[in-house]
C-alpha cells in the first residue's frame, strides 16, 4: 500500500493534498499580515481622531497621567527615526566591511575565528544586550557626560542613558543581519566579475569597491533594509540604556523611543492613554511597511538602471 | 511586483516579531499577574499545611472548615483607586480560592470614583489610597484602613546627603536644585529616576509631594528593580520606590529628619506614605456576610500574609 511505486492514482492524490497543504500555509502567513494590519488600524485609529491628529503627532508634551492630559508623540516618533538612522549610519559600514573580509581578504584561520563570533552575536537575546547596556556603557556614558557638560547649568544629567547610548547597542545588534546577508550577497557575485577585473589590472581594493560592491548593490540595500527594521523593531535592550524619558532627539538626552513607548506604559496604561499607546504602535507599523515599500522601490530602480 | 510582496511578507513578520515581543512583556508585567502568582503560590501551601495539622487531630473540624468555605456564596464587588489594582486583585483571586463560591470582582476607577459608587449602592466596597473626607464620612462612608503604603526616597551608597527636607525633595524633582551642592552635599549633578506615567508608585509619590505631573525625570524606568538598580549604580542618582524593597544596595534618605521605617510611618510621622482604605457604606457588621468575610479573611493571619506579599505595611 505505501509502496513508493503507488499507483498513478494514489500519487495524484498525494499530489493535490500536497499542493492544498502548501497553499494553506502560504495563506496563514497573508491572514496574519492582514489580521494584524485590521487589528492595528482599528485599535490605532480611535485615539487620533478623540486627541486629534496634528496634537498627538506634532505635539511635544507627553503627560498622558495628568488631569488635563497631553499625547503628543513627535519627540517619541523623532527618537525613532534619529536612532535607527545613526544606529544604521554606525552599524552598516562596520557591517559591510566585515562582509567584504569574510567573503573576499580573510584568510581561512581568521575567517574561522570572526565568523563564529558574529553567529554567536546574533544569537544573544536582546535583554542580555541591554543589560551589558546598562552595567559597561552607561556608567562610561556618564563619566563622558559629566565631562562634556561639566559648565553646563541647562543640561539634565542622565547617568548616561540617553540616546547614544541606545544608538551604540543598537549598531551592534544590527551588525550579525548586515553582515551575514551582505556577505552571502557578495559571494553570489560571479567569480568571471572578479576575474575579469584582476585581469584588466585593478587592484584587489579597486576590484573590490567598483566591481563586486557595485554588483552586489541589491543585496546589500536588502541588509539595511532588515537592519532598520531590527532596529526600529528592537525595545527591550534599548528600554533599559535608553532613560526612557520624553525628550527631543539630541544625543546625551534621556529619550523614549516607539517601541519603548509601548513596553513601558502599556503595563497601567488605561482608557485613553491606552488608545494613544496603540496608535504609537500604529505609527511603528506604518513605518515599518513604509521603509518596506520604500526600499524596494530603490532596489528595484536601482536594478532597471543597470 | 513579486520582490514587493516579498518584502510586504518580510515587513509583516518583523512586524508580528516586534508586536508578540512587546505583547509578551506587558503580560508578564501585568501588576494582576505579578501579585496573583505569589499570592496564590502563599495562599496554597497555608491551606494545605493547616489541613495537614488539623486532619489527624480533629477529623470533623477539618470537614466543617471546608463546609463552610463552599457554604458561603454571593459575590463581592469593589471599585476604586488605581494604586490598590495590585492588591484587590490578590485579596480578589486568593479570596475565591478560599472560597469558590463567592465571585470578587474588582474594577479600578480611581479613588474618588470609587468611594462614590460604593455611597451609591453599586458596588459593596470602595477601594481608596487616601483618607476618607469629611464629606465622605458624613454621606455615611465608614474608612477601614487594611493597609498603609510607604514610599522610601533613595540615593547611591556613595552620597553623603542622608537628610533631605519635603522643600528640597520638591526642587530637585520639579528640576529646580540640580546639584547635590546645594542641598549639603559633594559638588554632584543630580540625576533624577522615577516611573513611568501609570506607575502606582509614582502616582503616590508625586500625589503626596503635591507635584503631579510637574516633574522633570531624567529617567522613567518601568519597575521597582530598574529604579534600584540605577541608582545604586549611577553615582549622584535619586529615586523613589517602595518601603519594602528597601536593601543595602542603596541609601534610604531621612525625610525631614525621620527615618524611613514601618514604626515612623505607622507612628504618623514619616510624611511619604498613604493609607489604603476599603470603605463601606456603614460599618462593616451592617454588610452582607461575603463581604464580611472578606474583611475577616483581610485581618486573618493569611490575609496578613497577602498584605505583606504586595508590597504594604500592616495597619496597627
Amino acid at each position: 500500500m505505501n509502496s513508493i511505486v503507488g499507483n498513478s492514482k494514489s500519487k495524484s492524490m498525494v499530489e493535490k493534498s500536497a499542493q492544498v497543504i502548501f497553499t494553506v500555509c502560504a495563506f496563514f502567513a497573508v491572514l496574519a499580515v492582514v489580521s494584524i494590519t485590521a487589528y492595528m488600524i482599528l485599535s490605532g485609529t480611535p485615539a487620533l481622531s478623540q486627541v486629534g491628529i496634528a496634537e498627538l503627532l506634532f505635539g511635544t508634551v507627553w503627560k498622558p497621567t495628568a488631569a488635563e492630559p497631553s499625547y503628543g508623540i513627535l519627540y517619541v516618533i523623532l527618537t525613532s527615526i534619529v536612532g535607527t538612522t545613526m544606529a544604521i549610519v554606525l552599524g552598516v559600514p562596520i557591517g559591510v566591511f566585515t562582509a567584504i573580509f569574510l567573503a573576499e581578504t580573510a584568510s581561512k584561520r581568521l575567517a574561522a575565528i570572526v565568523r563564529p563570533a558574529i553567529e554567536l552575536l546574533a544569537g544573544i537575546p536582546s535583554v542580555i544586550y541591554g543589560l551589558l547596556g546598562i552595567m559597561l556603557l552607561c556608567p562610561a556614558m556618564y563619566k563622558l557626560e559629566q565631562v562634556i557638560f561639566a559648565d553646563s547649568s541647562t543640561h539634565q544629567f542622565t547617568g548616561g542613558a540617553n540616546l547614544l547610548s541606545a544608538v551604540l547597542v543598537l549598531a551592534i545588534m544590527i551588525l550579525p543581519t548586515v553582515i551575514n546577508i551582505s556577505e552571502s550577497a557578495l559571494r553570489s557575485v560571479p567569480s568571471s566579475l572578479k576575474a575579469a577585473s584582476l585581469a584588466m589590472g585593478a587592484s584587489e581594493i579597486q576590484t573590490i569597491f567598483k566591481v563586486i560592491l557595485p554588483a552586489a548593490k541589491s543585496g546589500i540595500v536588502t541588509a539595511i533594509v532588515l537592519g532598520v527594521g531590527r532596529a526600529i523593531g528592537e525595545a527591550m535592550a534599548i528600554s533599559l540604556v535608553s532613560g526612557s524619558s520624553v525628550n527631543a532627539p539630541f544625543p546625551f538626552n534621556s529619550v523614549r523611543f516607539l517601541t519603548t513607548a509601548l513596553v513601558s506604559e502599556m503595563g497601567y496604561a488605561s482608557d485613553l492613554h491606552r488608545q494613544v499607546l496603540f496608535t504609537i504602535g500604529l505609527v511603528l507599523f506604518a513605518f515599518i511597511m513604509f521603509i518596506n515599500l520604500g526600499l524596494t522601490r530603490i532596489l528595484k530602480g536601482g536594478a532597471k538602471h543597470e | 511586483m513579486k520582490k514587493r510582496m516579498i518584502s510586504l511578507l518580510a515587513a509583516g513578520i518583523l512586524v508580528v516579531g516586534s508586536l508578540t515581543g512587546c505583547g509578551n512583556t506587558t503580560e508578564t508585567e501585568s501588576p494582576a499577574a505579578q501579585s496573583s502568582a505569589p499570592a496564590a503560590q502563599e495562599a496554597a501551601p497555608e491551606e494545605s499545611s493547616a489541613a495537614q495539622e488539623s486532619a489527624p487531630a480533629e477529623e470533623s473540624s477539618a470537614a466543617e472548615v471546608a463546609e463552610a468555605n463552599t457554604d458561603l456564596s454571593g459575590s463581592v464587588s469593589m471599585s476604586g483607586s488605581t494604586s490598590m489594582e495590585k492588591l484587590a486583585n490578590a485579596v480578589a483571586e486568593s479570596f475565591m480560592v478560599k472560597y469558590p463560591n463567592v465571585t470578587v470582582t474588582a474594577e479600578f476607577t480611581g479613588s474618588s470614583a470609587g468611594v462614590e459608587s460604593v455611597l451609591a449602592g453599586s458596588c459593596d466596597i470602595g477601594n481608596s489610597s487616601r483618607a476618607l473626607t469629611e464629606d465622605e464620612k458624613a454621606e455615611g462612608a465608614v474608612e477601614n484602613i487594611v493597609a498603609i503604603d510607604g514610599i522610601a526616597v533613595v540615593v547611591d551608597p556613595a552620597n553623603t546627603v542622608t537628610n533631605l527636607t519635603k522643600d528640597q525633595l520638591i526642587s530637585i524633582y520639579t528640576g529646580e536644585t540640580t546639584n547635590w551642592s546645594e542641598v549639603g552635599g559633594a559638588d554632584q549633578a543630580i540625576v533624577v529616576v522615577g516611573r513611568e506615567a501609570g506607575s502606582g508608585t509614582r502616582g503616590a509619590f508625586e500625589e503626596l509631594l503635591e507635584i503631579e505631573d510637574a516633574c522633570a525625570y531624567a529617567n522613567e524606568l518601568d519597575s521597582t528593580g530598574a529604579v534600584m538598580a540605577k541608582v545604586a549604580s549611577t553615582p549622584g542618582a535619586i529615586g523613589y520606590v517602595s518601603l519594602d524593597v528597601l536593601d543595602d544596595t542603596v541609601i534610604a534618605v531621612q525625610l525631614d529628619g525621620v527615618d524611613a521605617t514601618e514604626e515612623n510611618i505607622k507612628a504618623g510621622s514619616y510624611s511619604l506614605s498613604r493609607p489604603f482604605v476599603m470603605a463601606t457604606k456603614g460599618e462593616i457588621s451592617e454588610q452582607k456576610p461575603e463581604v464580611q468575610e472578606l474583611f475577616n479573611y483581610l485581618a486573618s493571619e493569611e490575609g496578613q500574609e497577602l498584605i505583606k506579599s504586595v508590597g504594604l505595611i500592616l495597619p496597627e
